[in-house]
């Protein structure tokens, strides 16, 4: 019986010859990620008498989530972070505006196809676009983690989704996160290895793959993954010059599902409130009052998404009592946005940028909505009270819907202009 | 070991932005004060009016969305007994187990329970009683019974790790009630 991707880099990570799912080990990340989390993991990580990480190489730290900090207690969290980053001598440290913890991680060539990263973050999902087996982990186990070197992972089903066929214009993979989203369900991927093929993936550029195994955690995900190409190869290659094996399904490896889609009959959709699988076609909520777009997050804040931003926009203004926010999800993404002139054609048209980060996408700072506003985002999540207000309204669409509702005022897409 | 207390009961995909709002996860880190946020966006008036022993009830896909431990940590620092929901969202489960906080997958006892009414969860019988009747629930794997008998993951690795278990960090069924 042939192994998964998931069974492989699990064995690999336990140290034994194979595995099987169902399967409980006891696994050692290659790289463990935390963020502004990081000086609540240390306090448990003294609580239980610690005072060295066993590994701090395998350690990468990002300030992104409440960042710069709006307050004092978020400063002085920060301040406690970077304590413990010169205490434990953590080289992978990277600053306030650096950017959002996956896209640096993926920018700075630490992601290679067939590790084991564990992040204190449920996007840690991430990591399948570069053939690695990305899981989120809670702060307690990372502290674990920190300690041992290892955690206790039960080794997942796979469930394989095929995608055939060209894409229509304007059709992006976060088009189809949310419809297989939306058609599965918030936990149709629940404790499951994703595991993305087909003809319609692999046309995809790297900037665009990103987006799927980053929105399966909102299937419920373990992880997920698209495994490494010559695109992923050449992407990770230009980056780094350690070494990496990938690690591939075997052609007679147990899937627990199927998923088959022609990507010819997607459409462009949008996740209503409060649901990520609350999904529907564009043209059923067209024309619902918009009162900030945001542009940005780990899901769809790279340069291809400004771009397709930047190209909506050009020669328009955004709607008066609209607002855009645009806030690139790394410093990398910024300085590249602005050697294309991206920067200068979304701010002709009004949109206003905030510095690499979150943002508002959790609700800490940044555009915060008011009681009754909706929000048009290009994020992942819309639960509600999520951008800090229970009584707002968030939507989930792809950059050139969100750009082509901050100019209209109302949800539209880049044909409604 | 008996957890017994007044049930809770909420919905499915019930997400951890409304279980503990993400404005808090960096700037509130005090038990007491987590507690008191509890559920805050679901049900205001849980976390006053929930007392030690009390169960929570969920449908499917309890703890969706983010990696946040307060999701779990509220319940616990309340003393919540346990949580019995249809499923669980996979963070949302790791972290309740990690913590020592019981995570009870029985969707035919989610269907009887009301609101409000008393109920009782043997842990060893794996027994859920209520006025509607008894339910048993799978069996726990053995490496999530391990971490709930040493009480959660911290005191699981103190051991292994020869080290003592921080002040406060009682077992859960001790502090259940």
């Amino acid at each position: 019986m042939g192994q998964t991707f998931a069974e492989k880099v699990l064995a690999r990570a336990a140290g034994v010859p194979s595995t099987v799912a169902g399967e409980v080990v006891d696994a050692r990340p290659d790289l463990a990620l935390s963020h502004d989390n990081t000086a609540a993991i240390w306090r448990i990580f003294k609580g239980i008498g610690q005072s060295r990480v066993k590994y701090p190489e395998r350690l990468a730290i990002t300030l992104d989530h409440a960042s710069p900090p709006p307050t004092p207690k978020h400063a002085q969290n920060h301040a406690e972070v970077r304590q413990f980053v010169a205490e434990q001598g953590v080289r992978h440290f990277f600053e306030v505006g650096r950017g959002i913890c996956h896209q640096v991680l993926s920018e700075e060539g630490l992601v290679r196809p067939g590790m084991l990263i564990l992040g204190a973050d449920s996007h840690s999902t991430h990591y399948g676009a570069l053939g690695a087996f990305g899981a989120g982990v809670g702060r307690t186990e990372m502290a674990a983690v920190w300690a041992t070197g290892e955690l206790w992972l039960r080794v997942p089903e796979t469930v394989q989704v095929v995608v055939e066929g060209t894409w229509p214009a304007g059709v992006t993979a976060k088009d189809f996160a949310l419809r297989l989203i939306g058609d599965l369900g918030a936990d149709g991927g629940l404790y499951s290895s994703i595991e993305f093929t087909g003809s319609a993936i692999r046309a995809l550029s790297m900037e665009s793959r990103f987006v799927l195994p980053n929105m399966m955690a909102e299937m419920g995900a373990k992880n997920a993954v698209i495994l490494p190409d010559e695109v992923t190869l050449a992407w990770v290659r230009a980056r780094t010059g350690e070494p990496f094996t990938p690690v591939y399904s075997d052609p007679d490896a147990r899937f627990a599902a199927v998923y088959r889609y022609d990507a010819r009959t997607l459409e462009t959709y949008v996740a209503c409130p409060h649901t990520v699988d609350n999904v529907v076609p564009l043209s059923a909520v067209a024309g619902r009052r918009v009162h900030q777009a945001f542009l940005g997050t780990c899901t769809n804040g790279r340069l291809e998404d400004l771009a397709a931003a930047a190209q909506v926009v050009t020669g328009r203004r955004v709607a008066t009592g609209t607002r855009f926010l645009v806030i690139p999800a790394s410093s990398q993404v910024y300085m590249d946005a602005l050697r294309h002139g991206y920067v200068a054609t979304l701010m002709e048209a009004g949109a206003v940028f905030g510095p690499p980060g979150c943002g508002p996408c959790m609700g800490n700072h940044l555009g915060i909505l008011a009681p009754g506003e909706v929000c048009i985002s290009s994020a992942n999540r819309n639960f509600r009270g999520r951008m800090g207000q229970p009584e707002a309204e968030i939507y989930l669409a792809n950059p050139a819907v969100v750009a082509a509702s901050a100019i209209k005022g109302i949800i539209a897409g880049p044909n409604d202009l | 070991m008996l957890i017994r207390g007044r049930v809770w009961k909420y919905g499915d995909s019930i997400n951890t932005d409304v279980m503990f709002p993400g404005k808090y996860t960096y700037t509130v880190t005090d038990p007491v004060e987590i507690a008191r946020h509890a559920l805050e966006d679901l049900d205001p008036a849980f976390a006053a009016g929930a007392r030690p022993g009390d169960i929570v009830v969920g449908g499917q896909n309890w703890g969706c969305g983010s990696s946040r431990e307060q999701a779990a940590a509220c319940l616990k620092y309340l003393g919540i007994g346990a949580v019995v929901a249809n499923s669980f969202a996979r963070i949302y489960y790791r972290n309740a187990i990690n913590l020592g906080l019981p995570a009870i997958t029985c969707p035919e006892a989610v269907a009887a329970l009301q609101h409000g009414e008393m109920a009782e969860i043997d842990l060893e019988r794996r027994m859920i009683r209520s006025a509607a009747g008894e339910f048993t629930f799978p069996p726990l794997s053995p490496t999530v019974l391990a971490i709930i008998e040493a009480g959660g993951l911290i005191p699981m690795l103190c051991r292994k790790l020869g080290t003592q278990v921080p002040e406060g960090y009682s077992k859960w069924s001790e502090g259940g009630g």
